[in-house]
């Protein structure tokens, strides 16, 4: 008589072992979810900034998720710097076009590529390195007015964060 | 060397499986031990479903523990960040309100689990020889159940886990002498505070997991022996007896499947039903709740510390309706294990699980007037059962003559 | 055996864990009650309004954020404006000051007090309790608040109300340090609904009960779907157990 039922056996067993695995996948699910970030967290990762108080020439830093993001009203010269650049002069060869939504403002991550130090070039008084834009002391990488690589150990250029620009004033990073 | 270690000083490693599993068998013999403890070991025929609570009770004891991980990546332990952080789990930590929901209801059905566990080890004297260990172990991982879950209740810091510890370490400053140096050590303060809480959260990780070693002692003591079944006769032959797989594995899983769907209904619906609505207040060292009480599994044994009017004799009372238990498989004096061919020991062990529910009840109330009254008849009845009735009954009734596993198994059938 | 359960459930129903009261409180329908109860929406932002122009002067509800009203409906824009009417301290400052600018979503509530000692300088010594988990704080959660909110009367005869006390009937102890705080149409509806006492304490009500337990409708929700997993689990698991056990002789 068990040699009968063996095939229903079988497959009471397959879907019980099925659903068992579907039950035991859905119960990971919270819980790894409930590892990522917090909706707290969530709602701190994007920040806006209003451009206005910030005249030609100058730098505002802000953080954003932790981590210093350089804000640049660059003047005409510096502009005109970074359009002028060969790509092949470049070790990550980038056009300055493809960096900047809007050619005044330039929205960089303030983190050196090498090995993430603050790099000095948001002060007037600051060091600007050779090619006017940022100097990181550390290990003296020299990055321009479009926050490329252009001297020293750094690999990458200064990473562009997302933004919008919400009005002509006001961006919004993340 | 002897005949009964012919291998003598030389080691060979032998498995009876090939392949890969008997490369890994003969270096860790895992594999032949989980077969045989858990697939092959052989069990009474005539088990009934008050067996499946210990493994029911070992699911409550994994889902604790993974909650518990889980939540701890969040909480926070210090006494100003503490219910604040409990608070962003239930809000902003993904599922956390499910995690933590999951982790504070758990704990109550691991005692009810546990609990009628208990009650089957009483009423089938799965206590008595050769078992004893068995019992002695499960009732130490009941002490360290009811510590973790009183160290796990000050976490969320709310007025019944301040005030909750503030009287139950109190209670340390009973002992004689030295009941204060204890006390402010055991606090690392002089009131409940910054420090406890710091030092509750690593002491509630630990007795945890102390509890889960304690499970694999409890097991292998068992195991030794085999299960206790309801006629309390050891099987005498292997017809009496069934595989544990697939026969008990299955039969466990449909209990424990009940069990969890009683769990998700009141963790989906009534989440805060068995707990204190006083707890979802912040802690205030400077306002006593109207009525402080413990939660509802620790009430029978609040009752017992209470109905004692000295509070050094309370706190012995307290501790030794426990203690006291550990002698049981000594102070029953008859040869007879189960409930089912001992009448009158029957009737007593029945009336001792009615007394834990009146002490319950009592526990929850104010300790005046006739609750305080009831709670001492009910505390007097518990040590009664422990230290009179068990030896008198045992010697003095008449058992039936118990039935073998196929007579028992026969009568039930027609 | 049998009679044993049955017994076990019997005396387990019995509420071993009550130290409540002798007031009786009167029993409310809410729309979240049930195993399908959901927040009413309209409620809650009627509710919020209540919170802020009656409650908000005295009582913080810190732990809720200003984008967690998002939940109640209100949109990203809205949730800015309502967001702004708040000052709150941030700083310090370039300069080392602490300054004060206007709430973004992402804030808490704004308290209404600097500190517990303003709060109680300001209500007579006593303290305003935060409302973010009222409903959930006290026994019988929103019925009891709702109670509360109406049943200010005029005492009994032999009662004695001290200075800054006021009678409540469903206060423990009668007494409370909180005035009446709603009167018939102290709060203009933005929906046109009439603002009687009784509606406004059921809004206000409704919006605590969801401040207190926002994820109350995921869990009936989730909880749902694993009752119904659970069930058939159960039956596949059932009906393995009859056909493994089938062949067990007695």
């Amino acid at each position: 008589m068990s040699e009968q039922n063996k095939p229903r056996r079988d497959f009471i067993k397959l879907a019980s072992m099925t659903l068992g695995g579907v039950g035991a996948a859905s119960l990971a699910i919270p819980f790894i979810t409930s590892m990522n970030p917090g909706k707290d967290t969530l709602a701190l990762a994007s920040t806006e900034i209003d451009l206005s108080p910030l005249k030609e020439g100058q730098s505002l830093t802000i953080i954003w998720r932790g981590k210093p993001v350089f804000i640049k009203h660059r003047t005409p010269a510096e502009i005109e710097q970074a359009k002028n650049v060969a790509l092949a002069d470049l070790k990550d060869a980038e056009e300055d076009s493809n960096r900047v939504q809007d050619n005044k403002w330039l929205v960089v991550l303030g983190v050196c590529t090498h090995l993430g130090c603050v790099p000095l070039g948001q002060k007037t008084t600051d060091v600007k390195g050779d090619f006017g834009g940022w100097f990181c002391p550390c290990h003296g990488s020299h990055y321009d007015t479009s926050g490329r690589i252009r001297k020293g150990p750094a690999p990458k250029n200064l990473p562009v964060p997302p933004y919008v620009f919400l009005s002509e004033s006001k961006i919004k990073i993340g | 060397m002897s005949a009964n270690d012919p291998q003598g000083y030389k080691k060979t490693l032998s498995s009876p499986y090939t392949g890969i599993k008997g490369w890994i068998d003969s270096r860790l013999p895992l594999i032949r031990m989980m077969e045989a403890e858990y697939l092959k070991f052989p069990v009474p025929k005539s088990l009934n479903y008050f067996w499946s609570f210990g493994g029911i009770a070992m699911f409550c004891l994994i889902g604790l523990i993974l909650s518990g991980i889980f939540l701890g990546f969040h909480y926070k332990p210090s006494a100003d960040d503490a219910f604040n952080s409990v608070e962003r789990i239930m809000r902003d930590v993904n599922y956390g309100w499910l995690i933590r929901y999951l982790h504070a209801n758990l704990v109550s059905f691991f005692f009810i689990a546990t609990y009628i566990h208990i009650f089957r080890a009483l009423y089938f004297g799965s206590y008595k020889a050769p078992r004893e260990l068995v019992f002695i172990f499960g009732l130490l991982m009941f002490f360290l159940m009811m510590g973790t879950a009183f160290l796990g209740y000050t976490l969320p810091w709310g007025q019944m886990s301040y005030w909750g510890a503030t009287v139950i370490t109190n209670l340390f400053s009973a002992i004689p002498f030295v009941g204060d140096a204890i006390l402010t050590v055991l606090l690392g303060d002089f009131n409940v505070g910054d420090a406890t809480i710091n030092r509750f959260y690593v002491l509630h990780w630990l007795l945890a997991f102390a509890i889960l070693g304690l499970v694999i002692f409890h097991v292998i003591t068992l195991h030794m022996t085999g299960s206790n079944n309801p006629t309390g006769s050891e099987p005498q032959s292997w017809d009496e007896t069934l595989t544990f797989h697939p026969y008990i594995t299955i039969k466990d899983l449909n209990a424990t499947i009940l069990f969890f769907i009683l769990l998700a209904f009141v963790l989906f619906y009534y989440p805060n039903i068995l707990g204190h609505s006083d707890n979802y207040i912040r802690a205030n060292s400077m306002v006593t709740p109207a009525h402080i009480v413990p939660e509802w599994y620790f009430l029978p044994f609040y009752a017992i510390l209470r109905a004692i009017p000295d509070k050094l004799g309370g706190v012995i009372a307290m501790f030794s309706s426990i203690g006291l238990l550990a002698l049981l498989p000594w102070l029953d004096t008859s040869k007879v294990r189960s409930c089912l061919f001992r009448p009158i020991w029957r009737i007593c062990v029945l009336l001792f699980a009615l007394d834990f529910f009146i002490l319950m009840y009592m526990g929850g109330k104010p300790a005046e007037g006739i609750y305080v009254i009831i709670a001492r008849f009910g505390t007097a009845y518990w040590f009664l059962f422990l230290l009179v009735l068990a030896p008198l009954v045992g010697f003095l009734e008449t058992p039936k003559q118990p039935l073998t596993i196929s007579n028992y198994l026969k009568s039930k059938k027609a | 055996m049998k009679k044993i359960i049955s017994l076990f459930l019997l005396l387990f129903s019995i509420n071993a864990f009550s130290a409540g009261s002798s007031i009786e409180i009167p029993k409310y329908d809410w729309s979240w009650k049930g195993f399908f109860g959901t927040y009413d929406r309209a409620s809650a932002q009627r509710g919020l309004k209540v919170y802020r122009e009656v409650c908000a002067g005295c009582h913080s509800m810190n732990l809720i954020s200003y984008r967690n009203l998002e939940a109640l409906g209100f949109s990203e824009a809205q949730i800015k404006v309502i967001a702004a009417d708040y000052l709150i301290q941030d700083g310090p400052n370039d300069e080392g000051d602490m300054f004060e600018r206007e709430a973004l979503p992402s804030d808490r509530f704004a308290d209404p007090y600097p500190n517990i000692q303003a709060a109680r300088a300001a209500n007579n010594g006593a303290l305003p309790p935060d409302l973010s988990l009222i409903v959930k704080a006290r026994p019988k959660g929103a019925d009891y608040i709702k109670a509360l909110l109406l049943g200010y009367t005029e005492a009994p005869q032999e009662i004695n109300v001290p200075e800054g006390q006021y009678y409540n009937k469903f206060m423990e102890g009668n007494l409370i340090a909180m005035p009446s705080p709603l009167s018939e149409g102290a709060v203009e509806y933005d929906d046109g609904t009439e603002s009687t006492v009784d509606q406004m304490a059921t809004d206000v009500t409704t919006f605590l009960a969801w401040a207190a337990e926002p994820s109350l409708e995921d869990r009936k929700r989730i909880g749902l779907k694993v009752m119904l997993f659970l069930i058939v689990l159960f039956v596949l698991a059932y009906i393995s157990k009859q056909n493994i056990w089938r062949d067990v002789k007695y």
